[in-house]
Parts: C-alpha cells; sequence; structure tokens
C-alpha cells in the first residue's frame, strides 16, 4: 500500500465568538491509511466534530479559521480554490451527519437527492444518474428501491434516511467516508444494522472511514485504530486495542472506567458505584464499591401499578375530530419497593416515558390502577394529588431544558419549599443549602442562574429540586442520558449515594442498557407499550427470555473490541409503530413466570389460536 | 469535570442582570440605540408641546393662510393660517396616545388569549386560534375602518378599534414560544412539583416569553400610529379642529398642487416616528431571535 | 437571552409528537386511502366555510349594535316617524332578529346583497362595477412585491451582515415604515406634479399606454411596500434555511453553491413565504383603500370610503360580504400553493 489517504498534520480551527477567534482544535495531528477505519472519540467540546467539518471545510468562512495541513492523497486541500474544493466534496471525501431526520432535503425526493451528486460530478444525465441511484439504494439495502426512490424523506423512518444518507455519501464512491455520530440519534437495534451496513460497505468499496463518535462501545465495534481527544487537542492516537487494553494517558482510563460494559455485572448482586479515576494521572481514587441492601423487601410495595393503559388522541380535521389513537402505554403491571431502583427499558416509542408521566399524572392514564402507599393516585382530585406529589417527584434527561433560565437556583429550589409551606424565610434558605450540599454543590452557588453551570451541574441542581419535598419515589426519565461518559458516571454515583442515604425508591427510565445493567435491582423491557419481560436484574440480563430482550441485548455494542460480534446480518428492520386506528384491539396476552420472579409476556391460548 | 465545587464568582443582582441583559440586547444591533433616541426625542416632544410650541395649534390666523416657512412659522401655516409646527407638536401627542393605548390593550389581551390556548392546548386551543385566525385574515384597516365608522370616530373609539384589529396577532406571538417553553422540562418538574396551573403561566412561562412579546410591541406600536394616521386621512380620525398627523395631510391633500408641503412635514413626522420604532424593535427582535443564535 | 440549548430542537415538542415524529411514516399510514391532501384541502375549506360564516353574523352583529336607530341615523335628526318606520321596513329591521339573520345570510349566498340607499341601484352591481380595478391592482402590485422582494432578500440573507444585507434592511425597514398614503402621495408629488410623467388624475381606458399611465403609480406604490415585506420574509425564511442540516448536506456532496441556495434552500424558504404573503394581501387590500383615495382610481376603496361617509349601511354590508369573499379565496389560493410546494402536504 501507497500512503495515507487522509493526512492531517497541525491542524488548528478557530471560531470567531463575540469579536474573539477561540481554538476549537489545536494542533492535531493524524493519518486515515487506506481501507482503515479511524474513530474519533471525545466528550462535548472535545473538537471532533470541528475536526471532521474541517476536513471537509464545511467551516464558514465568515466566524471560522483553519489552518495546517489536510492532504487527501497528497493534495493539500486547504491550498485548494473553493470550486475545486467543491469538486472533493461528495467525489473524493463525503460525509454522513449525526441527525438523519433533518439532513435531507424535505422538499426533494430521495432519488433526485442520492443522483445529484452523481449528475454534477460525474457528469451524468438524468436517465444515467437515476440508474446508478437505484443501484445505490439496492446496495445500502433499502427494500423496493424502485419505489423508494420517488419517495420524499418524511415518508421514511430514521434508519431509512440514514441509509439515504449513505447512499448519497458513496454515490460517487469517494476515497474517504466520514461519519459524524451517524448512529447517535438512533435506536440501539437500528444502529447496530447502520453500523453493520458501514461496516459491509467499507469491505466493499475498499474506502477508508473517518467515524467521529463520543459513544466506547461503538468505538470498540468499528474502528481499528482511535484518535482520542479532550478540549481540542490529540490525548492517544493507538490501534483500537491498545487503547481499550492498555491506555496511556490518564484521561483515556478514566473515560474508559465510566462506561459501564454490557456483562460487567455478572456476580454482583446489587447495583455498583463507579470508580473515580483522576482525569490527569489516571489514579484509580476508590474501588468500586457494591452498594449496601436498600430494598425493603419485608414492607408493602411503595408503588403499585396495574393494568395501567395510556392512549393519546390524534385528532384531525375543522374540528379536532379524533382519528386514532397512540397506544402508548398498555396493560403495564409492576411493583416497586422502598429503596428499590427499578429499571424500565426499551426504545423510542417503547412507551417507556409516558409511563412514567401517567404515575405521576403528568399525563393522565386512560385506564388502570396506580397505588401510592396504597393509596390509589389515579382517582384523586387536584388537593390530594398535591399531597400525594410531596413523595413522587420526577428528573428529566434535558439538563438544559430543566431549569427555568430565568430563575436563580435559590429561588428554583426555594420554590416548592415554600409553596408547599414546608418551610419559611431563612429556614427556607437553610433547606436550599442543605440540598445544594447533598448533590455535591456549594450552597454559595444559590445565587446563580442556570446558565453559570455545566450539564452535570445542572442535572444535580434537577436532583436536587426533585428532593425539595423530601418524596420517596424519584421517577428518572434518561435522567443521564444526554450527560458525557464521565460526568454520567458521577451523576449516576450520586443517584446511589442518595438511595443509600433515603432509601429512595428509583423508577429509572433509560434506553442504555450498560447503565441499567449497572445501577437496577429489577428490569422491565417494554415494547409498543407493553412489558414483555420483567425480573431482576440479574435473571433478564444473563438469562433473557422474551426475544425482543435477546435482540435488544445482542445489538448493544460492548466497549471492548475483543468481544466485537461478528454477525454481518444486514437485517433491514423497522421499529413498528404503536399508532393504530380507532376501535383497535391487542392482541390478547398473559405475563407467564419463567423463573422466580422473571415474567415474560406470551399470547394466551386463545390468542394463540387466533393466529394459528 | 470535578465534582467539587467551583469558587463562587460575584454575581449581579436579580434587578442588574435585567437591565445588564437589556444593554446587551441593544448592543447586539446598535442601530437599536438609534431608534430608541428618536422615539424617547418625540415622546418628549409630546410630553412638552404646551411649552415649546410657538403657537396655540388651533389659532387661526386669516391674513397667514397657507403660508410657506417665515418668521416665527417655522413650517408654514395651513389653510386656516394655524402654525404647523405646532399642530404637528400636538399632534403627537393624539398619535402616541392612541397608539401607546391601543398597543397596550392589544397586548395583554392577545398575549392572554395566546399564553392560555398555548398552555392548555386541545380543542380550546383549535377553536380560539381558528377564530383569531379568521380575524387575522381579515384587512385589519378595513376593519378598523368599519368599526369605527360605526362606532364613531372619538379617541376611545379609534383606540378600541385599533387594538382589536392587532389582538390576533399578539395572540399568535404569545402562543407560539408559549407552546415551546410549556415542553420544557421545567414546567414539567413545576407540575410534578403540584405547582398550580396560575403559578406555572405566571412565574414560569411569561418571564420567559415577555422578551418577546415586549420586542414585537414595540414593532406593533408602530403599525398602529400608522394605521391611526390613515383613519385619519380617511376622515375618520380624531374630530377637527384638534390636530392630528393623518388629518393635517387630509386636510393638506387638497392643495396639493399648490402647496404641497403641507403634507410634508407631518409625512414626515409619521414617516420618522414609525422608521424609528421599527429600527427599535427590528434589532432587538434579532438580538433575542433564538433560531438565529449559533451559527457556525 | 433565551435559553439556546444544542437539544432544544429535540425537546420541543410534547410526549405526543415524539411519537408522530420517531414512527417515521406519521400520519400518512393513519389517514390513507385518500393520502392527506384530501384531508387537508377540506380542512382549508371548511376553514374558509366558517370564515365566510363567522364575518357575516359579525358584519350583522356590528351593524345593529351601532347606538341608536339605523334609519334614524341615516336620515337624520329632522326626519318623521313615517319616514323613520318605511326606511326601517326598507331596511328589513321591524322582522324578529332571527328572521333577520336569516335572511341576511341567505341574501349573501344569493348574492342579493340589498340596494344601496344613496344611489338605490343593487349592491352587487356597484361592487362588480368597480371590482376589476382593484383585482387588477392587486394582482400587479402583488407580482411586483414578489419579482422585487424574494431575490432582495435571498440576497440579503445570502450576504449576511454584509453591506447588501445592511443596506437591504434599512430599505426594507424604510419601505413598510410608510402610511402607504405618504407613499402614494410623494410618488404623486414627485412623478405627477413636478416631474409631470404621469397625469394626477387619469381615466385609465381605452388604450394600453391609458391603461400603464392609470397603473403605473398605484401599482409600483403598492408594489414596492409588499416588496418591503416580501424582502423581510424571505430574508429571514432563508436565513433560517440555510442553518438547517440538509443544507449543510447538500454542500457536502458537492453541488455548486448557487444550486445549494436556489434549489436546496429557497424551495424551502418558499414555505413560509408562501404562508406569510398570503397573510399580507390583507395588508395589500387595505394599503388599496389608501392608494385608490390619493390617486382618485376607482375601485372598492372608494367605494366604500364613500359608502362611509354617506352612511350607505347596505352597501357597507355587501362591502364587507366581497372583501370577506376576497379574503377566503386568497386563503384557499396559499393553501393551494403551499401544497404544491410542500411535498408533506401532497396533492392526493
Amino acid at each position: 500500500m501507497s500512503g495515507p489517504v487522509l493526512s492531517v498534520e497541525n491542524l488548528q480551527t478557530a471560531f470567531r465568538v463575540g469579536g474573539q477567534w477561540r481554538w476549537a482544535v489545536e494542533d492535531l495531528s493524524f493519518d486515515v491509511a487506506p481501507g482503515e477505519t479511524v474513530a474519533i472519540v471525545g466528550e462535548s467540546g472535545s473538537g471532533k466534530s470541528v475536526t471532521a467539518l474541517s476536513v471537509m471545510r464545511l467551516v464558514s468562512a465568515a466566524n471560522g479559521r483553519i489552518q495546517g495541513r489536510i492532504a487527501l492523497e497528497g493534495r493539500d486541500l486547504l491550498a485548494l480554490s473553493e470550486e475545486e474544493m467543491r469538486k472533493v466534496r461528495g467525489n473524493d471525501v463525503a460525509m454522513i451527519f449525526q441527525e438523519p431526520m433533518t439532513s435531507l432535503n424535505p422538499v426533494l425526493t430521495v432519488g433526485f437527492q442520492i443522483a445529484e451528486a452523481l449528475r454534477y460530478h460525474r457528469g451524468l444525465d438524468a436517465g444515467a444518474a437515476k440508474a446508478e441511484a437505484l443501484r445505490m439504494l439496492d446496495k445500502v439495502r433499502i427494500p423496493s428501491a424502485k419505489t423508494r426512490f420517488d419517495n420524499y424523506p418524511h415518508q421514511l423512518s430514521g434508519g431509512m434516511r440514514q441509509r439515504v444518507m449513505i447512499a448519497t455519501a458513496l454515490a460517487c464512491k469517494p476515497k474517504l467516508l466520514i461519519a459524524d455520530e451517524p448512529t447517535t440519534a438512533l435506536d440501539v437495534t437500528i444502529q447496530a444494522q447502520i453500523l453493520e451496513l458501514i461496516k459491509t460497505l467499507q469491505d466493499e468499496e475498499r474506502m477508508s472511514v473517518l467515524f467521529i463518535t463520543h459513544d466506547m462501545g461503538v468505538v470498540a465495534e468499528i474502528a481499528d485504530r482511535v484518535v482520542v481527544m479532550w478540549k481540542g487537542r490529540k490525548l492517544e492516537d493507538a490501534p483500537a486495542a491498545q487503547v481499550f487494553n492498555t491506555p496511556i494517558h490518564g484521561y483515556t482510563k478514566a473515560l474508559l472506567a465510566a462506561v459501564p460494559k454490557l456483562g460487567d455485572m455478572n456476580g454482583h448482586a446489587r447495583p455498583l458505584r463507579f470508580p473515580r479515576i483522576d482525569p490527569d494521572d489516571g489514579k484509580v481514587e476508590g474501588k468500586p464499591m457494591e452498594q449496601p441492601d436498600t430494598v425493603q423487601a419485608a414492607e408493602p410495595p411503595l408503588l403499585e401499578v396495574a393494568g395501567l393503559t395510556t392512549r393519546f388522541g390524534i385528532r384531525g380535521g375543522l374540528l379536532g375530530r379524533l382519528q386514532g389513537q397512540v397506544h402508548a402505554v398498555e396493560d403495564v403491571s409492576f411493583n416497586l419497593r422502598r429503596g428499590e431502583t427499578l429499571a424500565l427499558v426499551g426504545e423510542s416509542g417503547c412507551g417507556k416515558s409516558t409511563t412514567g408521566r401517567s404515575i405521576l399524572r403528568l399525563v393522565e392514564p386512560s385506564f388502570g390502577t396506580v397505588r401510592f402507599g396504597g393509596r390509589d393516585v389515579t382517582g384523586l382530585g387536584k388537593s390530594e394529588l398535591r399531597d400525594v406529589r410531596r413523595d413522587m417527584q420526577m428528573i428529566f434527561q434535558d439538563p438544559f431544558a430543566s431549569l427555568n433560565p430565568r430563575k436563580s437556583v435559590g429561588s428554583a429550589l426555594a420554590e416548592p419549599i415554600l409553596v408547599h409551606g414546608l418551610a419559611k424565610g431563612t429556614e427556607a434558605q437553610d433547606r436550599v443549602a442543605e440540598l445544594l450540599r447533598k448533590v455535591g454543590l456549594a450552597p454559595e452557588m444559590h445565587v446563580r442562574f442556570p446558565h453559570e453551570f455545566s450539564g452535570g451541574q445542572r442535572q444535580r441542581i434537577a436532583i436536587a429540586r426533585a428532593l425539595a419535598l423530601s418524596p420517596k419515589l424519584v421517577v428518572a426519565d434518561e435522567a443521564v442520558s444526554a450527560l458525557d461518559v464521565s460526568v454520567k458516571a458521577q451523576v449516576l454515583n450520586l443517584m446511589l449515594d442518595l438511595q443509600a442515604e433515603l432509601g429512595l425508591a428509583y423508577l429509572f427510565i433509560s434506553h442504555d442498557m450498560a447503565v441499567v445493567e449497572r445501577v437496577s435491582h429489577r428490569v422491565a423491557v417494554m415494547y409498543l407499550g407493553e412489558i414483555v419481560e420483567i425480573g431482576p436484574r440479574e435473571a433478564v440480563f444473563s438469562d433473557p427470555r422474551h426475544p425482543y430482550t435477546r435482540k435488544l441485548l445482542t445489538a448493544v455494542p460492548v466497549p471492548d473490541p475483543s468481544r466485537r460480534a461478528l454477525r454481518r446480518e444486514l437485517a433491514v428492520d423497522e421499529l413498528p409503530s404503536p399508532i393504530r386506528k380507532l376501535g383497535w384491539q391487542a392482541q390478547p396476552t398473559e405475563l407467564v413466570e419463567v423463573s422466580p420472579s422473571h415474567f415474560i409476556r406470551q399470547p394466551t391460548e386463545a390468542g394463540r389460536a387466533g393466529t394459528a | 469535570m470535578s465534582t467539587s465545587v467551583h469558587d463562587a464568582a460575584p454575581v449581579a443582582p436579580p434587578r442588574l442582570r435585567w437591565l445588564k441583559a437589556t444593554i446587551g440586547a441593544f448592543n447586539a444591533n446598535k442601530t437599536s440605540w438609534a431608534g430608541l433616541a428618536i422615539v424617547l426625542a418625540v415622546i418628549l416632544a409630546a410630553v412638552l408641546a404646551p411649552i415649546i410650541a410657538p403657537h396655540d395649534p388651533l389659532e387661526q390666523n386669516i391674513l397667514s393662510r397657507l403660508q410657506p416657512p417665515y418668521d416665527d412659522f417655522y413650517l408654514g401655516t395651513d389653510y386656516f393660517g394655524r402654525d404647523i409646527l405646532s399642530r404637528l407638536l400636538y399632534g403627537a401627542r393624539i398619535s402616541l396616545v392612541i397608539g401607546i393605548a391601543s398597543t397596550v390593550i392589544a397586548m395583554v389581551v392577545g398575549s392572554l388569549i395566546g399564553l392560555l390556548a398555548g398552555y392548555y392546548g386541545g380543542r380550546f386551543d383549535i377553536i380560539v386560534m381558528q377564530a383569531m385566525d379568521i380575524l387575522l385574515a381579515f384587512p385589519s384597516l378595513i376593519l378598523g375602518l368599519i368599526l369605527v365608522a360605526m362606532l364613531g370616530p372619538s379617541m376611545e373609539n379609534i383606540t378600541i378599534a385599533i387594538a382589536l384589529t392587532s389582538i390576533p396577532s399578539f395572540a399568535r406571538i404569545a402562543r407560539a414560544p408559549t407552546i415551546t417553553v410549556k415542553e420544557r422540562d421545567y414546567i414539567g418538574a413545576g407540575r410534578a412539583l403540584a405547582f398550580s396551573d396560575a403559578r406555572i403561566m405566571a412565574g414560569h412561562i411569561l418571564p420567559n416569553i415577555f422578551p418577546e412579546i415586549l420586542v414585537m410591541a414595540s414593532l406593533w406600536l408602530a403599525n398602529a400610529i400608522r394605521t391611526e394616521a390613515s383613519l385619519a386621512f380617511i376622515g375618520l380620525g380624531v374630530k377637527p379642529p384638534i390636530a392630528t398627523w393623518g388629518g393635517m395631510i387630509r386636510e393638506g391633500f387638497e392643495n396639493i398642487l399648490d402647496s404641497y408641503w403641507l403634507v410634508l412635514a407631518p409625512s414626515l413626522a409619521i414617516l420618522v416616528v414609525v422608521f424609528a420604532l421599527n429600527v427599535l424593535g427590528d434589532g432587538l427582535r434579532d438580538a433575542i431571535d433564538p433560531k438565529l443564535k449559533g451559527e457556525r | 437571552m433565551g435559553p439556546g440549548s444544542p437539544l432544544r430542537s429535540a425537546r420541543d415538542d410534547g410526549v405526543r409528537w415524539k411519537w408522530l415524529r420517531r414512527s417515521g411514516q406519521p400520519l400518512q399510514l393513519l389517514l390513507q386511502p385518500g393520502g392527506i391532501m384530501s384531508a387537508f384541502l377540506v380542512k382549508r375549506l371548511g376553514f374558509a366555510i366558517v370564515t365566510l360564516w363567522a364575518v357575516l353574523s359579525l358584519v350583522f352583529v356590528v351593524v345593529r349594535i351601532v347606538p341608536g336607530d339605523p334609519a334614524q341615523v341615516i336620515l337624520g335628526d329632522q326626519a318623521d316617524a313615517a319616514a323613520i318606520a318605511a326606511m326601517r321596513t326598507r331596511l328589513g329591521l321591524d322582522a324578529s332578529m332571527s328572521e333577520q339573520y336569516f335572511s341576511f345570510l341567505a341574501g349573501a349566498v344569493r348574492g342579493d346583497w340589498g340596494v344601496s340607499l344613496v344611489t338605490g341601484r343593487p349592491v352587487i352591481q356597484e361592487v362588480l362595477a368597480v371590482l376589476p380595478w382593484t383585482i387588477e391592482l392587486t394582482i400587479v402590485s402583488l407580482a411586483i412585491g414578489i419579482v422585487i422582494g424574494v431575490p432582495l432578500g435571498v440576497w440579503a440573507a445570502v450576504n449576511r451582515n454584509r453591506m447588501p444585507d445592511y443596506v437591504t434592511r434599512i430599505a426594507s425597514l424604510l419601505g413598510l415604515s410608510f402610511p402607504p398614503f405618504v407613499s402614494a402621495i410623494i410618488l404623486l408629488i414627485v412623478f405627477a406634479i413636478m416631474l409631470r410623467w404621469f397625469p394626477v388624475i387619469s381615466a385609465g381606458q381605452g388604450s394600453a399606454s391609458a391603461w400603464f399611465q392609470s397603473m403605473a403609480l398605484p401599482a409600483l406604490n403598492l408594489g414596492l411596500i409588499m416588496a418591503a415585506y416580501i424582502t423581510r420574509v424571505a430574508r429571514s425564511a432563508m436565513l433560517e434555511v440555510m442553518q438547517e442540516d440538509y443544507v449543510r448536506s447538500a454542500r457536502a456532496k458537492g453541488v455548486p453553491w448557487w444550486v445549494v441556495i436556489w434549489r436546496h434552500a429557497l424551495r424551502n424558504a418558499l414555505i413560509p413565504i408562501i404562508t406569510i404573503v398570503g397573510l399580507y394581501l390583507g395588508i395589500l387590500i387595505g394599503n388599496s383603500v389608501l392608494t385608490e383615495i390619493v390617486f382618485n382610481r376607482p375601485g372598492l376603496g372608494k367605494l366604500i370610503v364613500g359608502a362611509l361617509n354617506q352612511r350607505d349601511y347596505t352597501m357597507l354590508q355587501g362591502m364587507m360580504v366581497i372583501y370577506t369573499l376576497i379574503v377566503v379565496l386568497v386563503n384557499i389560493a396559499t393553501d393551494i400553493t403551499y401544497a404544491l410546494v410542500d411535498p408533506r402536504v401532497k396533492l392526493s
């Protein structure tokens, strides 16, 4: 083989922010060899995406500046004129992006968008470009390509759109494909399919791939070589196995220690704290400790959910007539004890969030009962609900949206205390200070406003607010999903500590199987609004019985290149939609106990007879 | 990265923060300052009209009719020999009072409608906003014209008519951000904490959408002043002989062929005020528009 | 100001809409067969009918809440009781409210809008006589507005925060600050009085040059104001669209920059532009009233102002009906254009 396909030397990219130039990438050098997959991995603000945009020269000329040398097969891209660079984009180097839902032009057909690159770079006429585009649709395994060609993007699912993006990118047979978090917005089963597709096409086309991601699991799955970036600089650049097994830099060690691995929990009965590693020298500051036994098994359950069903009407027409229903939650039942963590896992649209919101009655359930401390919550009026809500609180996903930007942290934390008349004046202020201390923040911070805090700190504040009324149950709706890996581990540790200290029960809603395995006592897997499998964590993870659970678990990328799954099956599955016409009836099912306290959902005898 | 505490930097108290944010919004597009200066100057002139006007605006001077600017009639005289500059100063009062009053009424009523519709959603939202759309679709000048003609051209009626025509716009302006803010998690958290709807709307949603509404109000004030002048020009303004800018143009228009400077002064006055308000509002809107932020 | 969270777009919609969006093929699946457009058109047509009905009812109410007896108002204070009674009969005011209401609605639908109290001729004839003048003026002005406004807005957006942008923004702000009668008067002073390129009052009938002479200034006046509005909408729509991911995708594909702007960006920007131009037609129609007065041009504007001055109530009622009809038709036209541009709203 000859020299590298891409050679980046001393790359510096700066953006002008409020009249000042700030470096987003500093002194970065790396190579991508022919046929090689190089992953750039880092947390937010590491400069990994800016690196990708710099290679494509898609950084705006007015507010951005790129220096250094970016050589594609020896040709310096930074020295090209804009017109010459245009001929490189999509032709020699192609790029796919994170958000397949918004990356395709909504007013142009899918086929046109694939053919477009061919027409400008290859000079093909409309007919030839169409034939080639159809071939590309086949290549990315889109079923019935001929009809899909004339579809508009809104007629395709997220996974399908990402396939179209890949087809567009590969249409001109580029030497290098840059993939910027291409699977981050996708569900885990779809992610697995897209990763397989990229790997397969890479082999077929013999191209190089520069893969940008924050997900160590995805890195382990796909990368030959890994570049670790932190705050615009390169910390590590080595073959994948080496980075995972013998990381050099302390930050890399800390990062890897903070990533939960599926299967790590074999042999542990209870949730496990994450070790703390100093990112500067890589020293481990505390062994991963198993949590004390917090579950109050002797007491009656704190929360009993039975037959919970939530449907949303879809209205349309002039007067908003009911036209269909989203069957968000269907016949969900479970119990939760004091000090216990029950995880609700599933992919988008499975109804896990709505289940949490229905229990708190943030959305009104259609049927079923929710008993909290022996009291039926579903029938309560406004003032009684107010009392119950002191004991049930919620924390949300988005740290940027979970705090009112116009309220200081102190007043945000004091508000529930004052509204519920728990304390007044200086006593309330003392409570606020105590809450802040409890979540690891300084009490003096109460005068600050949300925008002065980082994402992890905001999530701590949101937790403090939830704790303001001393609840017994906290519903955590993807509470750590938006956080960077290292911050995520710290917030999870905090949640575990609070559980041990206060005996909280958590309903832990998440799509992240590895995190769920780490922190929960019991797990419920949801699919299309139903719980398809529920049981003790160890039973569900080591002995999954429902086919959907198995599929979900095999799809999770494991951050260990030696366990890289050799699947190579290019199934094209879609997540089915929970939207049904009015009057739709579910097939009758029942929960069957497969091992102690471990249930899976199966069609009833009658149901099986009906479909047979 | 660290879990521990950062040193607590001194933070401005809330009131000063608000002021700083406002100044920041003005600085984002410096032409806003120019707009503000002109608007304030006009308001000042209107307030001080009795002191600074060289003549009584109603005083007729038959001997010096239709004079071009001379002596102490700095802008000349009209058909009845009244001093145009003095009429202009007094006319500013009418324009500003009707404009500000109608905009405030429309802002309060419209924002309330938009806030409630956006917050409660559902059928209530659909029906209310469809009614607003109907009003919005109708040419507002013609609606105002009919209303004033029916109610009679008094200052209150003109104010009400102009307010009515801009209520739907404010409802729309308030509704859109309400829906966005409503879905933020801190609203969900507030509901989980059993805050009442009124507290959530007044304490959590309104402060977040208020800057947007206020900025739009400056643009609608420009529109209200223009509408008032248009009504007066058609003959549905405050009754003569009270001076209004639109009315002055209407009277001057009859002598357009020989003394067209009669319409020039009030025309320029309207233009300058409306333009200043538009510059002010437009600059501020640019500064607070989240959609155009974070551009690479 | 304002929370600029990177996650905002993903979380803006509520739980319910999350379902619709994530599930890929949202409403189409649900509303087949017939697709979404039939539903869309039916909905918009329904809306048009409701609008018509609502405005008619409003007119009916407004005319009847006028302080005092309309008959008295029309005839003046000196009129005797017999004359007033006769007038009441003529206006149909002695029937019960519901009878009046239904005969008013029925008349409106049938085109029987009563006779003018001033001329004695049927209102509909008076209206139809001047309607073409207004329609003609509106269409030409709209065309001027679009032809100037859209390219100018695109140009400003492409050159954001550079000289062309500043100039365009100031010019368009100035344009929409002009009360239409002020700009009309200035055009009149400059081009008709000072330069004498156009007559102050022109008949506009007969030859093409006469038509042009009567059309030029009024259409220029309305068209330039419209252009100011459209420029601003086009600019902000383009700015927004140009930040979209799909525009970045188009650039990453290596299509030429003008293709990115005209095909990828403008096609999408047209969607908000059309919506707002539809709304601005209301402003245009309102402005045409003032323009017709200044240029002394026949049309609905002159008719309505005449009716107002002479307290011709039946004429006013008829005018309201015709304006509402125009608004409704404009709305439908907007919706159809909208559907043509946006494939997500498909014509079946």
